[in-house]
């Protein structure tokens, strides 16, 4: 049954328009002030190409910290390298390289990896963090624009220097 | 005048207080007050000491935000000079942690004397609600206040809890950036923290303390507390809440105010080295109160620790004022001589079952050596065996006690309060570096 639509039954719906319409703007308005945004791009973001050294500076076997470039530069035994982040995969601590006993131990929840970021001892769910990595000219370079998940290590991830 | 109207009005006929200060206070406080709830081993004075305590961050909070700088360069230095140069500087600055917290553990106590004299029943089942509210901006006041001195300790704590979320399927990773404003703590983090830390949770408090107490004189003042003996309807007398009640509130409000001032004389808050973002300390630990939290992960699977169990320990809080209950024991700490043995015998299964937990997993299992978690391992199977063992208990409880629906409620409520103060004070006190278990690591 269709009520009859009086001057006052009108205005109070418009009003109820009206008071809905300035709520729904404020909601957007919070909303969109508190959308997480992308970082300012500054110097930072466009000097993420990192030189890590000449190919001989690093012995087999061993592991290089960066600390401005905040990962880790291993040398495998068979030559080849791999960058790794310094961020536990568990909980974000930066694990330190402990040369004495060959493997990166996080102090926060002592979770272990070994040269190849592999996980030895939990809780850390995955192999540590990559950063992609270009061999040119002898020169390693790093690219540490974003770090690339895995699981686990494999050979493919390695790069290898080219035979001169 | 306009600033004080009505004059004539506002002085009573009788000497002394004007009316309308009479009147203002009777909003906060009844007329008169049942002499029975008057007694201290009712409330232990729990939910008084919290206002107060928050009165005291109110205040020194304020004084704080006048010497504190916001930046993550210049907020670690700022507390230093607060410190070392500013008159009374430590000493505010001190009061506002440890009144920080104690309100945590006073908050705490609270909670637990409202659970075990059922005071949540019709018709405080919503305060109940409000209380978790309360309970949990309280939490979330003392772990945005955390940050805020950008040293080591800070640093590293907000680190790690932060990074608990990106456990949380779909939604953690962003949430996590989100509260970060980036992918690890920085200038953005410190100035929402910040903003949220002294506007925004003080405005809710601001209105969610005055409702929360506003619902208690609404329930007629707090429930009567009684022996298990007595029936119904209890001998009870009202007394005038001037001076009965007011005098116990003077008292309190000094006597808390005391604590804290000779806690803020004798110990320094910790203000470690500034925030150093490529070195995390060994051991790195999350905030006192998120021990248990962190505790557990180091047994469970993440989701378990950090999805699973709060969900469900949070519907199952917000229920309990709304489940079926067997028997109107409101006002009787623990229910009844029954519920009372019931209580001690889940305080001391719950203790042993957790400590037994922790130490087998440590020692045989290890659950640590044995490569990534996973949610079978790690999670669903050892949640089971626990499930079932405080099932077990419980059956039988119900056999040898004849329990009620009640009183196994509170029994397993028991438990999980045993088991989460273990798991907090193992965190704490027995995890040395590299988070190893030893003895009194400090």
């Amino acid at each position: 049954m269709m009520e009859k639509q009086t001057r006052r039954s009108f205005l109070n719906k418009l009003w109820l328009l009206l008071g809905t319409l300035t709520f729904a703007e404020i909601f957007a308005v919070v909303l969109g002030f508190f959308r997480p945004q992308k970082p300012q791009t500054d110097e930072q973001d466009s000097n993420t190409l990192v030189i890590a050294g000449r190919v001989e500076q690093f012995d087999p076997g061993t592991v290089t910290a960066f600390v401005s470039g905040k990962f880790y530069l291993a040398r495998l035994e068979d030559g080849g390298f791999l960058a790794m982040s310094r961020r536990c995969t568990h909980l974000s601590c930066t694990v330190p390289w402990v040369s004495s006993e060959n493997k990166f131990i996080c102090p926060c929840h002592s979770s272990e990896f070994d040269i190849r970021g592999n996980v030895s001892q939990a809780p850390a769910p995955r192999a540590l963090d990559l950063y992609p990595i270009d061999i040119r000219n002898n020169i390693v370079q790093v690219d540490t624009a974003r770090p690339k998940k895995r699981s686990v290590f494999s050979s493919e991830q390695v790069t290898y220097p080219k035979q001169a | 005048m306009s600033i004080f109207p009505g004059k004539q009005q506002t002085q009573s006929k009788h000497k002394g207080r004007p009316k309308i200060f009479r009147s203002f206070l009777l909003h906060f406080r009844p007329a008169t007050v049942s002499e029975r709830t008057l007694r201290l081993t009712l409330t232990w004075g729990l939910g008084g000491t919290a206002l107060v305590l928050v009165f005291i961050l109110f205040g020194t909070g304020l004084m704080l935000k006048f010497a504190y700088e916001a930046s993550p360069e210049r907020a670690y230095n700022s507390i230093v000079y607060l410190n070392q140069q500013v008159p009374f500087g430590r000493l505010v600055r001190n009061m506002h942690r440890w009144s920080a917290n104690g309100l945590l553990l006073v908050v705490f106590l609270h909670f637990l004397r409202i659970f075990y004299t059922r005071a949540f029943t019709v018709p405080r089942q919503f305060n109940w609600v409000i209380g978790l509210g309360l309970f949990g901006l309280v939490i979330v006041s003392n772990f945005t206040g955390y940050l805020l001195p950008w040293d080591q300790i800070a640093f590293w704590a907000i680190t790690i809890s932060t990074s608990m979320l990106e456990y949380i399927p779909v939604v953690g990773i962003g949430v996590k950036q989100w509260i970060l404003g980036g992918e690890e703590p920085g200038t953005r983090t410190l100035m929402n923290f910040y903003a949220i830390h002294t506007a925004v949770l003080p405005l809710l408090l601001l209105f969610m303390v005055p409702f929360h107490l506003w619902r208690i004189r609404l329930a007629k003042g707090l429930v009567i507390p009684r022996a298990p003996d007595e029936s119904l309807p209890l001998e009870d007398s009202m007394l005038p809440a001037v001076p009965h009640l007011v005098v116990r509130d003077v008292s309190l409000t000094l006597l808390v105010f005391a604590v804290v001032l000779l806690c803020a004389m004798f110990f320094d808050a910790p203000l470690a080295s500034q925030a150093n973002p490529g070195l995390s300390p060994n051991p790195t630990k999350a905030p006192w109160y998120f021990m248990g939290i962190q505790e557990l992960l180091m047994h469970f699977h993440p989701v378990f620790v950090l999805l699973v169990l709060p969900a469900l320990l949070t519907i199952g809080l917000l229920l309990i004022p709304y489940l079926k209950e067997d028997a109107d024991t409101t006002g009787i700490w623990f229910g009844s001589f029954n519920g009372r043995k019931i209580t001690l015998i889940s305080v001391v299964f719950g203790v042993l079952l957790t400590l037994g937990a922790v130490l087998l997993d440590e020692h045989v299992f290890n659950t640590g050596q044995t490569g990534p978690s996973s949610l079978v391992l790690n999670g669903l199977a050892p949640f089971s065996i626990l499930v079932i063992m405080a099932g077990l208990f419980l059956m039988a409880i119900k056999k040898v006690f004849s329990a009620n629906r009640n009183e196994l409620m509170q029994s397993l409520f028991t438990l999980l309060i045993a088991a989460f103060v273990v798991l907090t004070l193992v965190g704490i006190w027995f995890r040395g570096p590299g988070m190893k278990l030893m003895w009194m690591a400090g």
